[in-house]
């Protein structure tokens, strides 16, 4: 139904018509509560948890959680960027996977038949390979949207199958558990990534928080940011106004590659050991964040605080469930339907939003009419 | 008022003293209207005079805030568009509402599927009566068609053949021109006499005032939610058409104009463009064109003409196959549109929505989008620059908005189009291209918009604008340029030529046609 029928009950008959510029105060105070909606989730759970359970406040399990929620974070800050320019990255999850397993396999010696050789390379090089992996499947994802036009969903779940084959592939599916080098190679250190503590708290958070004020920098600060934006809200507008349209589209999926890869250095590091089925339903995930976070699939409109406040409500419900000894089962169907409840508010909020700029449109064309000026 | 009631002219339908509010907008403020059978009730009225609105109510698209509605002198209350239909109220709407991916059949009985014993759809009687309709609307289409194979005007024909299928007692036509070709106006004309033969109510909307008036038996206009005026056939003319709409008298579209101009800005030498739905047909044929600094000049021409394709090929939205663009002498070589807004030469698009906004932006992010490198210092944007250029120009087009972080959505057409030409002009372009600028923007703002237009040509702008109003061609140009298939027909200066002059260049009209209606 037409957005602006939610306003049909209001009886305006013959009382002075309000100024529609400045809406009542129960509107403003209504919209503010949607508008904080995810972090009043938040706060919700926090509150919840807490009473149920005394271990859930205390400094170690916030930390934990949190390290747990920023894997997840990492991914949706760059899928953040795929869905805002009005796309999708199915992905993810494999070059998790495959990251890890691409600095799991260098770490324990890369076999070069060639030269009967085994090289053992330094763990910055091995970083570097990871996240240039996964920078190439982004990449492969971009080509494939920009230059064969493949459906966005359709390209990258066909990476989402090779990246993992790959994956598989490199480590012949099996897990490599020593990550952690040896002196006489040269080659310790790795497991600081997601081991290591700064100011006592873990790298991955640190990651974390660097990555998202990047993202914030890059968004609201950088012409790409604008460009990113204006393509996912209306591509044919954006690439008459200039805006290089191609080279936006090929960049927010390296980006996405590039954080995926990182999560997967992260988590890999971590555990100490790199599985080739790491990482498996993460893109979902990340989906769900920013969809929570208030950002719309078709594009063009998210930020990275939601983002974050999304990956926080979707990480602290799942370790508080767990926290009460929820069953797994009940987890999983909680969390779906946050998710669907997230979209529904999403919804009622911008129908509110559309039939406010609806009535400003109508008024503006009145006043327009009503005051007609002859200039030239 | 001539209440008499001759068989012919009942009064099928009435609407009693409508109003219709949105929040605190009063779209309609209390209107009587009917509708008669056998003839051709137009309205006219600008964007937002609320025309549309009324139609919505008539049709049980909306329902009216109070007021009544009454069918053969019976209080009727309309809860859907399915029951209006159940009424024999039809609505053919301005934008296409079919399913491209389906065939006229399916289309046409989309939503009243004919089946055999309540489970299988009837495709051959579907068939054979789709054939029939078609054959009425003069279109030899197989019914098995599938719309997206259709030109745009055929797939009118599907739409008023749609609305035809249901049997329709009050049939309400929405622009329904708007993508016909001449002819095929023609036969739809001639459809809406057959139609009001057999006693059906047609109630007619169109922004073409000559063309709606040659249809028209009554003609009622409206004003700010109001019907100002009514008249029948024989006692109206267009200047009491736009006089009413208006509110004052016609003619306000003149801005100052220079009569020096500078060098050459644009030109163009055998430019080619094929035509991108069908790449086996030319778009532009051959085309040669000079603009100079300062001279605005108008593309006329009928929808089909090529005059969209240019300006976007122009633009670097479609290759041009062969022949020459000079921008300030420089000669385009495949240069990408971002390249050709640097070179200064840069598109106010046709469709404002589809391509000139960005819906999920505000007015400022809008206003800014393709001059943003300007603003750039190392890496970043930088806000002031971005925002005094924004404020800068939002005013300098005059704008009315609240700021620049308003949403877009919240500004009127006429504004909205004033921020992609504000848009446009940030750029600094030296030539600007403008594809039908008034379009879906009501009067007041069109002499808005053409004011500045005609300021931006005296600060030594080159205008290249396509329209296919009369009036705008005559009204604001230094030169009109007559387009048909492709090819520049004929060259008129604004101060020497005629309406009919344009007319008949670009094949709209015969002579014989036009002197034949001057003697109706």
């Amino acid at each position: 139904m037409n957005a602006m029928t939610t306003q049909h009950a209001e009886p305006t008959i013959a009382k002075p018509a309000p100024d529609p510029k400045r809406p009542s105060r129960s509107v403003d105070i209504w919209s503010l509560l949607m508008e904080g909606r995810a972090f009043i989730a938040l706060i919700l759970l926090v509150i919840v948890f807490a009473s149920l359970s005394d271990s859930f406040l205390t400094m170690n399990n916030l930390i934990t959680m949190t390290k747990h929620v920023a894997y997840n974070a990492i991914l949706a800050l760059g899928m953040l960027f795929v869905i805002l320019k009005g796309g999708i990255d199915l992905s993810v999850g494999s070059t998790v996977g495959l990251s890890g397993v691409v600095a799991g396999t260098l770490l324990q010696g890369w076999q070069l038949d060639l030269f009967d050789i085994v090289a053992f390379p330094q763990v910055w090089v091995v970083v570097i390979a990871a996240l240039a992996v996964g920078t190439l499947v982004g990449a492969v994802n971009g080509v494939l949207v920009t230059r064969f036009n493949v459906a966005p969903f359709i390209a990258t779940l066909g990476m989402l199958y090779v990246a993992r084959g790959a994956a598989l592939l490199i480590s012949n599916g099996t897990t490599y558990p020593r990550l952690a080098g040896s002196a006489e190679l040269g080659n310790q250190g790795f497991l600081l990534i997601g081991g290591g503590r700064i100011l006592g708290i873990p790298t991955a958070i640190w990651i974390m928080v660097v990555f998202a004020l990047i993202a914030v920098f890059v968004l609201r600060k950088t012409p790409f940011g604008r460009w990113v934006y204006a393509t996912g809200g209306n591509e044919r507008a954006a690439e008459l106004s200039g805006v290089p349209v191609k080279k936006v589209k090929m960049r927010v999926y390296i980006i996405s590659g590039f954080c995926a890869a990182t999560t997967g250095l992260i988590i890999s590091s971590e555990l100490t050991s790199a599985a080739p089925q790491l990482g498996e339903t993460f893109e979902l995930n990340a989906i769900a964040a920013v969809v929570i976070g208030g950002a719309a699939l078709t594009g063009g409109r998210g930020n990275v605080r939601g983002v974050l406040i999304g990956a926080f409500v979707i990480g602290f419900l799942s370790d508080g469930l767990v926290l009460l000894g929820v069953s797994t089962f009940w987890q999983i169907t909680i969390k779906g339907a946050v998710i669907i409840l997230a979209v529904m508010l999403d919804q009622a909020q911008q129908r509110i939003k559309r039939s406010k700029n609806a009535a400003l449109a109508a008024a503006d064309r009145q006043s327009s009419r009503q005051a007609p000026q002859a200039d030239n | 008022m001539s209440d008499v009631a001759i068989e012919r002219d009942a009064v099928v339908m009435r609407a009693r003293q409508i109003t219709k509010t949105y929040g605190a907008t009063r779209a309609l403020k209390g209107v009587d209207f009917e509708i008669r059978s056998g003839a051709v009730t137009v309205l006219f009225g600008e964007n937002g005079a609320g025309k549309s609105t009324l139609m919505k109510i008539l049709s049980g698209v909306e329902t009216p805030t109070s007021g009544i509605l009454e069918l053969d002198g019976r209080e009727l209350q309309l809860v859907s568009t399915v029951d209006a239909a159940e009424h024999g109220i039809a609505i053919i709407h301005q934008e296409l509402s079919l399913c491209p991916n389906l065939s006229i059949r399916d289309n046409i009985y989309m939503g009243r599927e004919l089946v055999h014993g309540g489970i299988v759809v009837d495709d051959r009687t579907e068939g054979v009566r789709t054939r029939e309709l078609m054959a009425r609307l003069e279109e030899q289409l197989d019914p098995r068609t599938l719309v997206a194979d259709l030109r745009l005007g055929q797939q009118q024909v599907v739409e008023i053949a749609r609305a035809l299928a249901g049997d329709a007692r009050v049939l309400i036509m929405d622009e329904p021109t708007s993508a016909l070709s001449g002819n095929e106006v023609e036969v739809l004309f001639r459809l809406i006499r057959e139609l009001t033969d057999s006693g059906v109510a047609i109630v007619y909307i169109s922004h073409h005032l000559e063309e709606a008036l040659e249809i028209a038996d009554h003609a009622v206009v409206f004003r700010d939610g109001e019907l100002v005026a009514k008249g029948e056939r024989d006692a109206i003319d267009i200047a009491w058409v736009i006089s009413n709409m208006v509110g004052r008298s016609a003619d306000d579209l003149s801005p100052e104009l220079r009569d020096e101009f500078g060098e050459i800005a644009l030109s163009l030498r055998n430019v080619t463009v094929a035509d991108p739905s069908n790449p086996t047909r030319l778009a532009v044929d051959d085309l040669s064109l000079d603009v100079r600094a300062g001279e605005i000049v108008c593309l006329y021409g009928l929808m089909g003409a090529g005059r969209t394709e240019l300006l976007e090929a122009l633009a670097g939205r479609a290759p041009i196959q062969r022949g020459t663009v000079a921008v300030g002498g420089r000669e385009l070589r495949g240069e990408s549109i971002a390249d050709r807004i640097a070179m200064g030469l840069a598109l106010v698009p046709e469709d404002r929505q589809r391509d000139g906004l960005v819906q999920t932006m505000s007015v400022g992010e809008n206003s800014s989008l393709a001059s943003l490198i300007a603003y750039v210092r190392g890496f970043w944007i930088g806000d002031r620059r971005e925002r005094q250029a924004v404020e800068k120009g939002i005013a300098d087009v005059r704008v009315k908005t609240s700021g620049p972080t308003a949403p877009i959505t919240s500004l009127s057409g006429g504004n909205q189009q004033k921020v992609v030409i504000g848009k446009v002009l940030m750029t600094e372009p030296d030539v600007i291209l403008l594809d039908e600028p008034s379009r879906g923007i009501d009067v007041g703002a069109k002499g808005e918009i053409f004011a500045l237009m005609a300021r931006e040509a005296r600060r030594g702008l080159a205008v290249l604008f396509a329209t296919s109003e009369v009036s705008e061609a005559l009204g604001v140009s230094n030169r009109v340029v007559v387009m048909s298939k492709g090819r520049i027909v004929r060259e008129f200066d604004p101060k020497n030529a005629t309406r009919e002059d344009l007319m008949i260049a670009s094949g709209e009209a015969t002579e014989e046609e036009l002197t034949g209606s001057a003697h109706r």
